[in-house]
């Protein structure tokens, strides 16, 4: 098993015929059973039209209604992509993931907003997507690296989670699934709700959850482990050394009572129970040894 | 994207908030003509920069004669004001605000900002205005009132007043300070702003509201809506450096150490930065080349970075992902060959065809280290800083 998608997942793809669309979607569906899951693209004014074989229809609706896919992913450029993440969620799937990078946060706060009380999922924006290895990926991560197995990957950031994965692959940890949250202030599934996720999880033992400066996510995530989590996990967060004047989110951490710097948030974590490194190079590392332990 | 205090007055302006009347001036001629067309006899002389803590450094004085004001420009134009905000080297004073003078017979604290985690607009308002919000914050956290927006109702009358009770504005003035926080708001959003303040919101002795300074951060992804906004940049405020890497696409902050590093991605970027310092050394900047690491890209972060004098060392750190990594050292090589790299570089690569990659870098005879992983490259960078 593993979390919120199989190879049995069935995506429609929004953005298909653009230039990222058509080479990711290329990707995702070379991998694993993705010539099976990758079933609709949607663009307007291409309806009847295919790429790759993968039928485009008109809307999310139309897409949904002819081939029963319950997940989607976007690649629409920033300024109509959460546009296309509220026609997701308005044609009911279960999940929507959304790479697009550069959204205007105050879209996404409208956005947000529509979907309150609405059962779909948002993942990102401004995320590399999530991955089952060898049965789906959904998104831009190099498949190559990952390998399937029974620890989960949860993160902020692009490259960095890349780097997490690949450190578990070499030391013959396989992974059950990867996601990238997204770095953007306003987002969908934060790391607590993926957190939880992997806790209820069967096929998953451990988790590996990078985080970075700025917000409160981590530390919200780290007293909800304490409280609830029966699994281990190891933690690293990005910008320790970070310039205190850059830092993004700075008023925003007036509002959560001076959180957000790396070391406040790594010994929040550790006050929890997380495995924490200060080491990017060690992550793999650790969670061998809590395993072995 | 941040903008000047008169820039961020003559927004609020547009959205009905009161400020002092000003003029904003390019030199000491300008200044002292500026006090005598506002009148009065009390203006403030304000330097422009888009640093806070202006007052503290000397940057804002009260003038009571025109004379007194031609005195404060002279010293204020040219400067280099040094705040807590602008790092020890200060920020040349290039512009000035002349206002009329305003009898302030109390001060409040306004701001406003996007919070991730209740994913709303936050209304921040304290009682205690013309202080840093953070100290606030530190010692009193009591004293600092919340209110988070809904976007479709934006902020209500009931939600106006009640902050303007809480923070001890008198019922006088609740109608006109109801007008000034509904105003703030619609500009934040209209403009998509990511944080505004008014430090200090003033009560005058006739009970008036009135914005005595203003801040505005703009939301950079939102820019191509906003040409308005655009227009206000001052790149005399920014780092050259960090200009000139915005042309390319590079997202670049220039940090006081001495090993250059080169990395995709703003988390993989930041973690490089830890695990140098480390393993003992010091990162001179951050640099994200984002997910396409191209030889053009890869040639002009190198310029970048060999602009300074401090650097010792460079550290390439690319997980190439779906990029090959043949096509990233093909384009790291390229590059080293084109600014003929002055310090030793060490690189690491990972993704897709990495032998035929670090091949490449080897038979390129330049002087490359390559390295195997995170830290191995972390140690080899740090060893040939040394």
């Amino acid at each position: 098993m593993s979390i919120l998608i199989n190879k049995d997942t069935k995506v429609i793809t929004q953005g298909m015929t653009g230039k990222v669309g058509q080479f990711h979607t290329f990707h995702c569906k070379q991998y694993a059973n993705g010539a099976n899951c990758f079933v609709a693209g949607v663009n307007p004014k291409k309806a009847g039209e295919e790429f790759e074989g993968i039928p485009v229809y008109a809307s999310v609706l139309d897409a949904k209604q002819a081939t029963g896919a319950t997940v989607s992913v976007i690649y629409v450029p920033p300024a109509g992509a959460a546009a296309a993440i509220d026609e997701a969620v308005e044609a009911g799937l279960e999940l929507v993931i959304c790479i697009t990078e550069g959204i205007p946060v105050h879209d996404m706060i409208r956005t947000r907003y529509r979907m309150q009380g609405k059962s779909t999922l948002l993942i990102g924006p401004n995320c590399p997507g999530l991955i089952t290895p060898d049965e789906i990926k959904i998104g831009i991560m190099p498949g190559h690296i990952h390998k399937k197995g029974r620890i989960g990957v949860v993160s902020r950031s692009g490259t960095l989670t890349y780097e997490a994965v690949a450190q578990l692959t070499e030391l013959g940890m396989g992974q059950s699934s990867c996601v990238g949250i997204g770095g953007d202030p306003i987002n969908g599934l934060k790391h607590l709700d993926v957190m939880r996720l992997f806790n209820d999880d069967p096929d998953t033992d451990a988790v590996v959850m990078v985080g970075e400066i700025g917000g409160s996510d981590e530390e919200e995530c780290a007293r909800w482990i304490k409280a609830n989590m029966t699994k281990p996990v190891v933690g690293f967060v990005a910008g320790i050394t970070a310039p205190e004047g850059k830092r993004m989110g700075h008023a925003g951490a007036i509002i959560s009572g001076g959180q957000g710097g790396a070391e406040d948030k790594l010994a929040v974590m550790e006050e929890c129970g997380i495995h924490i490194t200060r080491n990017p190079a060690d992550m793999g590392r650790v969670m061998k040894k809590v395993l072995k332990a | 994207m941040k903008i000047h205090e008169y820039q961020a007055k003559e927004i609020l302006r547009q959205y009905q908030v009161p400020t002092p009347r000003g003029v904003s001036c390019f030199s000491v001629e300008d200044a002292v003509a500026a006090a005598e067309s506002l009148g009065g006899s009390v203006w403030v002389v304000k330097a422009q920069i888009h640093a806070g803590g202006r007052g503290k450094g000397g940057g804002v004085k009260v003038a009571k004669s025109l004379d007194e004001v031609r005195q404060y420009a002279q010293a204020i134009l040219g400067m280099q004001l040094v705040t807590h905000q602008t790092g020890s080297q200060g920020q040349m004073v290039r512009r000035l605000l002349v206002e009329q003078g305003a009898a302030i017979a109390r001060e409040f604290y306004l701001g406003m900002v996007v919070d991730r985690s209740r994913q709303r607009v936050a209304l921040i308002a304290s009682s205690e205005g013309g202080m840093e919000i953070e100290e606030v914050a530190a010692h009193s956290p009591d004293k600092i009132k919340t209110e988070w927006i809904d976007p479709v109702d934006g902020l209500t009358d009931a939600q106006a007043d009640a902050v303007s009770r809480q923070i001890g504005l008198p019922e006088v003035a609740l109608a006109e300070a109801r007008s000034v926080l509904q105003g703030l708001y619609r500009a934040f959003v209209e403009k998509d702003a990511m944080l505004a303040e008014i430090n200090p919101l003033i009560l005058t002795a006739d009970n008036r509201v009135v914005a005595l300074d203003a801040k505005f951060n703009f939301d950079s992804n939102a820019l191509y809506r906003h040409p308005e906004i655009v227009a206000l940049r001052d790149l005399d405020e920014e780092d050259p450096a960090e200009i000139e890497a915005s042309k390319f696409d590079l997202s670049y902050i220039q940090l006081d150490g001495d090993i250059g590093c080169l990395v995709n991605g703003a988390g993989l970027a930041m973690a490089t930065m830890d695990i140098i310092k480390l393993y003992g050394g010091n990162p001179a900047n951050f640099l994200d080349v984002g997910g396409g690491a191209t030889t053009e890209k890869v040639t002009e972060a190198f310029k970048l970075m060999l602009k300074n004098p401090k650097l010792k060392a460079i550290l390439v750190n690319i997980f190439g992902g779906i990029m090959k990594c043949d096509v990233i050292a093909q384009g790291v090589v390229a590059a080293a060959r084109e600014v003929q790299l002055t310090v030793p570089l060490v690189v690491r690569l990972e993704g897709t065809n990495v032998d035929l990659g670090k091949r490449l870098l080897a038979d390129s005879g330049l002087p490359i280290i390559s390295a195997n992983n995170m830290a191995d490259a972390a140690e080899k960078v740090v060893a040939a800083a040394r």
